[in-house]
């Protein structure tokens, strides 16, 4: 596993996209303690984030998490292309030849997927940490520790994620293109809600039928692992609730969810490895 | 004779085009093969598959006996197949090191092969910026690396200008010489036939022939003769040899293909006793190109 990591490695070490690519994401990722600093005033009106309980442990897993899987995107250019130049260079071809078995591209491609989400999750995990620790007004703890499936939620949204971005990478083989499909993917599971909408319309629950099919698709699924955190926050809650607004949402990470998303990580890596064994170079 | 390759009744199709079909040969330790025949006539193909790059539809192979994986043995194989594919972004030493990681051999050989093909000087710069002779030469470092039991080259001179052809001719004899066991694919006969102690010949995935190369065809070789007067009644005398077969003339030389073996010592004397006096006398064995025409048309 060690030897695969080091050729991938090798590999990405010298590309300058790619490691520019990971400069802006793990500066990015640093920088969500930026928020901190934000503050609002409209007259009477002050709102300074780190005030508002944003920080607050257990509720900063959450948060920083759900934000720091938005920046996920950077990463998936490395991760695409890293498959796709492979293609473009016909180093696949070379790699084979020189003595990598085709189960041995996949994996150590596969491994590299799962170094960069367990970095980044440790990132998070130190920077959350950090915050948590200047800001948050609970600092017992039994209650930092607590809410930490948010990072293994993480994870494996990451790892789920990136897969994706591999199978892709392999499938089409230019990794504009793959970006492309994902983005047309992420149309069609849309386009899929639209169609379950208007086809169970009549019904009471419209709106739980469509989110049973749709808990099983692959970018929603990750979606639901990490449920948005906005309106869980106690300030957003008072407010809504002097309107009349009540919140009846659960937060929690399903543990169904998380075998839908491993599932399909299983899947997309099986595939692509099918594929790269169909395939003559 | 230990056997590095073997290949079984190999077939590959793509779609109508039957690419490979129903080929057998062995490659043995120490010889240097040559793959020849025409373009598409399924050489890269069978280099494909036996290098774990194409699919096979039917057959087998098997390298070093069966004792090792495919994968696993060509760990020990250097090979060059059509373009040389590398990083771009990476310079010669970086993209060596890689291969290094890949084969699971040491780094220690980089700088000792890029002076084998002359590029030590240029070792640090990217390969982008190489020019087509120099990847080629790359190429050939890079399966040098791991000091290989056997180096299969496809069409090793392909797109070179003379410069580099002869370079790379120069670096092939050097390994042959070493006796590392070669496998050479090329339509250019003379190139095999410089290198080449035996040759495979196919055509249309068919195999034609496999053996050494001077028993290709059943010849007893031919005289080229050249005289200064009196050709007709040369040529009208040597028809009637009962050793020679046939005479042709191509220019200014006379060619009698031999029926039975005769030394050009007899053939001297002979003539010398009709009265010729001969200007030029050359036996030799038909080349190459002649042997492989002749197979070609026959089959």
């Amino acid at each position: 596993m060690l030897r695969l990591l080091t050729i991938e490695f090798h590999k990405l070490r010298f590309n300058k996209a790619s490691k520019i690519l990971s400069i802006i994401y793990f500066g990015l990722l640093t920088s969500i303690a930026l928020i901190a600093a934000i503050k609002f005033e409209f007259g009477d009106f002050k709102l300074h984030l780190a005030d508002a309980g944003i920080f607050n442990f257990p509720y900063i897993w959450h948060f920083n998490t759900y934000i720091a899987a938005i920046l996920k995107f950077f990463l998936l250019l490395v991760i695409v292309s890293m498959m796709s130049n492979e293609y473009s260079y016909k180093t696949l071809k070379q790699n084979l030849i020189d003595g990598l078995s085709k189960k041995e591209f996949i994996l150590s491609k596969f491994y590299t997927v799962i170094a960069f989400a367990a970095i980044s999750t440790v990132f998070v995990f130190v920077v959350s940490l950090v915050l948590g620790l200047f800001y948050s007004d609970y600092n017992e703890f039994a209650i930092i520790v607590s809410d930490l499936e948010y990072l293994v939620a993480f994870f494996i949204k990451l790892v789920g994620f990136f897969s994706f971005g591999l199978f892709l990478g392999i499938l089409v083989k230019r990794s504009a293109f793959a970006v492309g499909a994902m983005f047309v993917w992420l149309i069609i599971e849309n386009m899929f809600r639209g169609f379950l909408f208007w086809k169970f319309n009549e019904n009471e629950k419209t709106s739980n039928i469509v989110d049973n099919f749709m808990q099983f698709l692959p970018l929603e699924s990750m979606t639901n692992l990490i449920k948005e955190p906005f309106s869980r926050l106690g300030a957003v809650r008072s407010a809504a609730n002097t309107m009349g607004e009540s919140f009846t949402k659960t937060y929690s990470v399903d543990f169904s969810t998380v075998a839908i998303v491993s599932f399909w990580t299983f899947l997309f890596i099986f595939l692509s490895y099918k594929l790269l064994l169909k395939r003559d170079l | 004779m230990e056997t590095i390759l073997s290949l079984k009744n190999l077939d590959k199709k793509y779609g109508k085009v039957h690419a490979v079909n129903n080929l057998s040969f062995d490659i043995q330790k120490g010889n240097v093969y040559g793959i020849l025949g025409p373009n598409g006539s399924g050489k890269s193909t069978t280099l494909g598959i036996i290098l774990n790059v194409v699919n096979r539809t039917a057959g087998e192979f098997s390298w070093f006996d069966g004792k090792l994986s495919t994968h696993e043995a060509l760990k020990k194989v250097g090979a060059i197949i059509e373009r040389p594919n590398f990083y771009p972004y990476m310079t010669a030493t970086q993209n060596l090191s890689l291969i290094c990681k890949i084969k699971g051999t040491s780094t220690d050989k980089i700088d000792e092969k890029l002076k084998v093909v002359n590029l030590y000087e240029r070792r640090n710069s990217k390969f982008r910026t190489y020019s087509l002779g120099m990847k080629q030469r790359l190429a050939i470092a890079s399966a040098l690396l791991n000091d290989p039991e056997i180096l299969i080259l496809d069409e090793p001179t392909n797109g070179l200008d003379p410069q580099g052809i002869h370079e790379i001719r120069q670096i092939i004899k050097k390994i042959a010489a070493n006796g590392t066991t070669i496998l050479l694919a090329s339509h250019l006969l003379d190139e095999v036939e410089k290198v080449c102690s035996h040759v495979v010949v196919i055509r249309k995935g068919i195999k034609l022939y496999s053996g050494r190369v001077d028993e290709m065809t059943a010849s007893n070789g031919l005289f080229e003769l050249k005289v200064d007067k009196n050709e007709d009644n040369l040529l009208k005398l040597l028809k009637n040899h009962e050793a020679i077969l046939n005479v042709t003339k191509d220019h200014e030389t006379i060619i009698a293909t031999l029926r039975n073996s005769i030394s050009a010592t007899e053939m001297n004397s002979f003539l010398f006793e009709k009265g010729f006096v001969l200007s030029h006398l050359v036996k030799r064995k038909p080349s190459l190109e002649q042997q492989f025409l002749d197979l070609t048309k026959n089959n």
